[in-house]
Order: structure tokens, then C-alpha cells, then sequence
């Protein structure tokens, strides 16, 4: 066993003990799910635009795992506010290597979280259009959830206490959820709504879903990789780096 | 000097312009148990936290076993375990897990480490209680895993940052006398801090009393005394350092000490 696994191994405990975690991050998916859903469902199939549920699906998940992984990695600040953080902080080991732990749990655990709405959305009539595709789907959930995991301990590394915590649930986490193309197509927008959303890197991840769930696409699976990737690894340098010179 | 485990030469640290620890400079033999004493805002914990490579000094030389904590903190954190002063365990872990998780991050391998994880958690009672989430725990079940925990790697040097802080005398008791008997028995040095001066002065072998960052006293408990001519560690202590209440920053502990202090009055 290394410091990497052990600090993975915790995340996964944390999340599995935690009933109420998992209840409530499941619940807001599906409230997304079924109130809008099947709510805007026969205006889209009158607009001539499909099946909004087929649609909505791979935004929803991309959604879940957005709010689980940033969680994670903003859970730097409670550790810091409940003093665990000094216990990993002391070890003779690599910060690196705790950062990597980390968020690779957190990782973990929200693609677990962006599996299980999939399936769950199975039941309410969403149909995969190509399973030859699931695992190109699951290379994206996870790089969507490195990516915020990461996010969140830049955040977390940042700020002091929960109390800003608030201020990133509205500042952040509403608008690259709204703004991502989760619930709306990217094509035909306003040009400034447009611009915004592809600068949203939620866009990259929420077509990269929708491109392998149902093969449709507007950047392309080579671009939503591409972007993905290259974001995820600056963002996890700055992550590492901040989080080494975390003093407490 | 060879048998110096703790050197501290002309340490400084500021916090912008607060001077909390001020020029000091002080010694620990191996082996030895060491009380840091001083008032609230005194620069005890921050002292600790430089010690212990949490913290960059301004200015000062240490060595802690022969190793510089700024530029060999790996080697430095190998040498010693830590009891902070605020709580520290992942209360959603078991007793156990907080343990293992501890011994995995110190690199010490699986049959000794189990064998070690039992042993010290008989050792502070709580192997009953190995599977039960740390957040169903007292606060004196906590501590006690904490020393456990601290002492899990085999350091040298054990650190307390009051060890004792907001628990009953029989807790209290029990506590030090795990310390007292590790002591002996390994031969591990400890450097601790406390506000109960009859603890220090029990089981410490030297005392240093540091106020408003400067060390303003040392020695043995019984110099301390005849140099202030008092009875008590804690008249001692009150003559060096006087009897007004110090307002420092409130630290995240200052309910409970000012409840204390209160009683204690
Ligand atoms: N990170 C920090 N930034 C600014 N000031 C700090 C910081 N940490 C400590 N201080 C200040 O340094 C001084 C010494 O604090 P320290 O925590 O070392 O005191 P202490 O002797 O441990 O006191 P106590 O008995 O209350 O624990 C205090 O005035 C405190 O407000
Ligand atoms: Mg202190």
C-alpha cells in the first residue's frame, strides 16, 4: 500500500459512509431529470429538435459529476477547518503524491456518481445509441471529474473557511453548469451566449457525453478530448503546486 | 553538541508586523522530557509548528536529530510524531483506519505495522474500540488515539501541543503517565506544552517559559522555584510572568480556555 492508494482508499470510504451524500447528490440529478425532462420535452419534440430526455441525459450526468468532483476537492477546506489536513501535511511524504490520492478518489467517486444516473436514466427511457461507445463515455466521465476535482483543490487552496463556499456555488459552479450546453444545443445561440459557452469547459465535456452516448456532436470528440486533456493537466499543476505551498 | 536532539539557535518568526517567536534559543537532550510554558499567545504553538517543518522560520538555525526542518524536511519528519494542539483525526475513519492510514503515509511495512496498531492501541485502551468512527469518540478517546497515532512510526521525538487541553484529571492522569512510562521505557524524547503547571512540573525534566515570543526562563522545575523563591511551578511561573490576562489573537481553542481560566481562578 502507498500514499496514493491510502489517500484514494479514503475518499472512496468517506463517500460510501456518507448515505446522505449519496441520497442527496443523486436526487438533484433526478429532479433535473424528470421536472425538465419531461417538462420542456414537448416543446423540443415540437421544435423538430428530438427527444429532449435522449438530450437532457448526458448533460445531467455530466452535471452530477461536476457538483461531486468540485465537492471533493474543495473537502481540502474542511479537512484544513477540522485539522486533518496538518496530519497529512507532516508526513514525510511528497505533497504531490497526496494531491494525486486525493483527487484521483474524488475522481473515483464522481464517475461513479455520473454511472449510476446513467443507469438510473435507462429505467426513465434513455437508450444508448452505440454500447461499442461505453467506454469512450466512461474515458470522458472521468476526465470531467479529474478536471473539477482538480478545480476544486485550486479553490479549496485559495479560500479559508466554508463560508466562501456559497459564493463558488454561485459564482461558479450555476454558471458552468447553465452555460455548458447541458440543457440547451450549442447551435444557433446568440454569438456572446455562444462565445461563453465555449469557453465553459462543462461544453467540452457535457458534447464529449452527448457525442458517445448518442453520436452527436458540435466541437467533435477530438476537440472534447483534446480540450479536456490539456486543461485537465494545467489545471492539475496548479492544483499540486498551490496545494504544496498550503500552510496552515 | 552530540547529545542535543533539539538545537534552536536565534529563532525569529514574524507574522507580518507581529513578532511571535522573538530571537529564541534553547536545547533538548535526547531523552529528555521538555515543558514549554508561557501564556496565551506566547508563541508556544508556533514555535512547535517550525519545529516541525509546518512552518518557515524568519530567522534562527535549528536542528531537530541533525537535520534542518526548511531544507531536510522529509528527514525531519521522520523523527518525530506529533499530538497538535487543535484535533487532527478523520473523524468519518474508524479508530483503526486513522492508524492504518498513518502507518501507510510512514512507510511502515504490513505485518509490523498491524502488530504495531494493536499494540498501541492497547496500550491507550481504545482496541475495543478499533472499528467505531472516530466522531462517536470523547474527547479524552480522541487524544489518546492521537498519542497512539503520534507514536505509531517509532520517532524520537514526540511533540504535545497541550496534550491535556479540556480533559477530566483522571484522563489527565492516565495520559501522563503513558508519556512518563515511553520515556523510560524507549527512551523517546518529549517536547510538550501545557497550561496545568503542576503537570509540567511533575513530569518534566527541564522547563523553558517563553512570553510575548522570548524565552524568559529556564532550567529544572526546582531552579525555576528557588530562583523566583516560590513553592509552586505555578507561583513560579506567575511571578516571571506576571498576572495580567493576555489578549492575543483567540486561537481556535479560546472557548475552552476561557472557560478554563475561569475555573481555574
Ligand atoms: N498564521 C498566523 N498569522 C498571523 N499571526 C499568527 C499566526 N499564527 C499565530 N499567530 C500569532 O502569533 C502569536 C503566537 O501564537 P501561538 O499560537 O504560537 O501562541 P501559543 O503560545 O501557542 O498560545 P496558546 O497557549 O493560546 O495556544 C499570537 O499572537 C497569534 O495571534
Ligand atoms: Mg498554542
Amino acid at each position: 500500500m502507498n500514499t496514493i492508494y491510502i489517500l484514494w482508499l479514503r475518499q472512496l470510504k468517506r463517500y460510501f459512509r456518507s448515505r446522505s451524500r449519496i441520497l442527496g447528490s443523486l436526487g438533484q440529478p433526478l429532479l433535473y431529470l424528470v421536472a425538465m425532462g419531461f417538462g420542456f420535452g414537448p416543446i423540443f419534440q415540437k421544435a423538430g429538435a428530438g427527444n429532449y430526455i435522449q438530450f437532457l441525459v448526458p448533460g445531467i450526468i455530466a452535471m452530477s459529476i461536476l457538483f461531486t468532483a468540485l465537492f471533493s476537492g474543495v473537502e481540502i477546506i474542511w479537512d484544513k477547518q477540522f485539522g486533518f489536513l496538518k496530519e497529512t501535511l507532516v508526513a514525510p511524504v511528497p505533497r504531490f503524491e497526496i494531491m494525486i490520492g486525493r483527487t484521483l478518489g474524488g475522481a473515483t467517486v464522481s464517475t461513479l456518481q455520473g454511472v449510476i444516473v446513467l443507469v438510473v436514466s435507462t429505467f426513465i427511457g434513455f437508450k444508448i445509441s452505440s454500447l461499442s461507445m461505453l467506454s469512450v463515455v466512461l474515458l470522458f466521465m472521468f476526465l470531467i471529474a479529474v478536471l473539477f476535482a482538480a478545480l476544486g483543490t485550486v479553490i479549496a487552496s485559495l479560500l479559508d473557511d466554508m463560508q466562501e463556499f456559497q459564493l463558488i456555488m454561485n459564482f461558479l459552479v450555476m454558471p458552468l453548469f447553465f452555460l455548458s450546453g447541458a440543457l440547451f444545443p450549442l447551435s444557433g445561440l446568440p454569438t456572446a451566449l455562444s462565445a461563453v459557452a465555449s469557453i465553459d469547459l462543462l461544453s467540452y465535456g457535457v458534447d464529449g457525453l452527448r457525442g458517445s452516448l448518442l453520436g452527436i456532436s458540435h466541437f467533435g470528440l477530438h476537440i472534447d478530448l483534446l480540450v479536456l486533456t490539456i486543461t485537465t493537466l494545467i489545471l492539475f499543476t496548479i492544483g499540486s503546486y498551490l496545494f504544496s505551498k498550503i500552510k496552515i | 553538541m552530540e547529545n542535543n536532539i533539539i538545537e534552536v539557535k536565534n529563532l525569529t518568526k514574524k507574522f507580518k508586523d507581529l513578532t511571535a517567536v522573538d530571537n529564541i534559543s534553547f536545547n533538548v537532550k535526547k531523552g529528555e522530557i521538555f515543558a514549554f510554558l508561557g501564556p496565551n499567545g506566547a508563541g508556544k504553538s508556533t514555535t512547535i509548528k517550525i519545529l516541525t517543518t509546518l512552518l518557515p522560520p524568519t530567522n534562527g538555525e535549528i536542528e531537530i536529530d541533525g537535520a534542518n526542518p526548511v531544507t531536510q524536511q522529509d528527514k525531519v519528519r521522520h523523527s518525530f510524531g506529533i499530538v497538535f494542539q487543535d484535533p487532527s483525526l478523520d473523524d468519518e475513519l474508524t479508530a483503526y483506519e486513522n492508524l492504518e492510514f498513518h502507518g501507510v503515509l510512514y512507510k511502515v511495512p504490513n505485518p509490523i505495522r498491524k502488530q504495531r496498531i494493536e499494540e498501541l492501541l492497547r496500550f491507550v485502551e481504545l482496541w475495543d474500540r478499533r472499528n467505531n468512527l472516530v466522531k462517536v469518540f470523547s474527547g479524552g478517546m480522541k487524544r489518546r488515539l492521537e498519542i497512539a497515532r503520534g507514536l505509531l512510526h517509532h520517532p524520537k521525538i514526540f511533540f504535545l501541543d497541550e496534550p491535556t487541553l479540556g480533559l477530566d484529571p483522571q484522563t489527565r492522569n492516565h495520559i501522563w503517565n503513558y508519556i512518563s512510562n515511553l520515556n523510560k521505557k524507549e527512551n523517546i524524547t518529549v517536547f510538550f506544552t501545557t497550561h496545568y503547571m503542576e503537570e509540567a512540573d511533575k513530569v518534566a525534566q527541564k522547563v523553558a517559559i517563553i512570553d510575548h515570543g522570548k524565552i524568559i526562563a529556564q532550567g529544572n522545575p526546582a531552579e525555576l522555584k528557588a530562583q523566583t523563591k516560590t513553592k509552586t511551578l505555578e507561583e513560579a511561573f506567575l511571578a516571571l510572568t506576571g498576572e495580567k490576562i493576555r489578549d492575543e489573537d483567540a486561537g481556535s481553542q479560546d472557548f475552552l480556555r476561557q472557560g478554563r481560566r475561569m475555573w481555574h481562578r
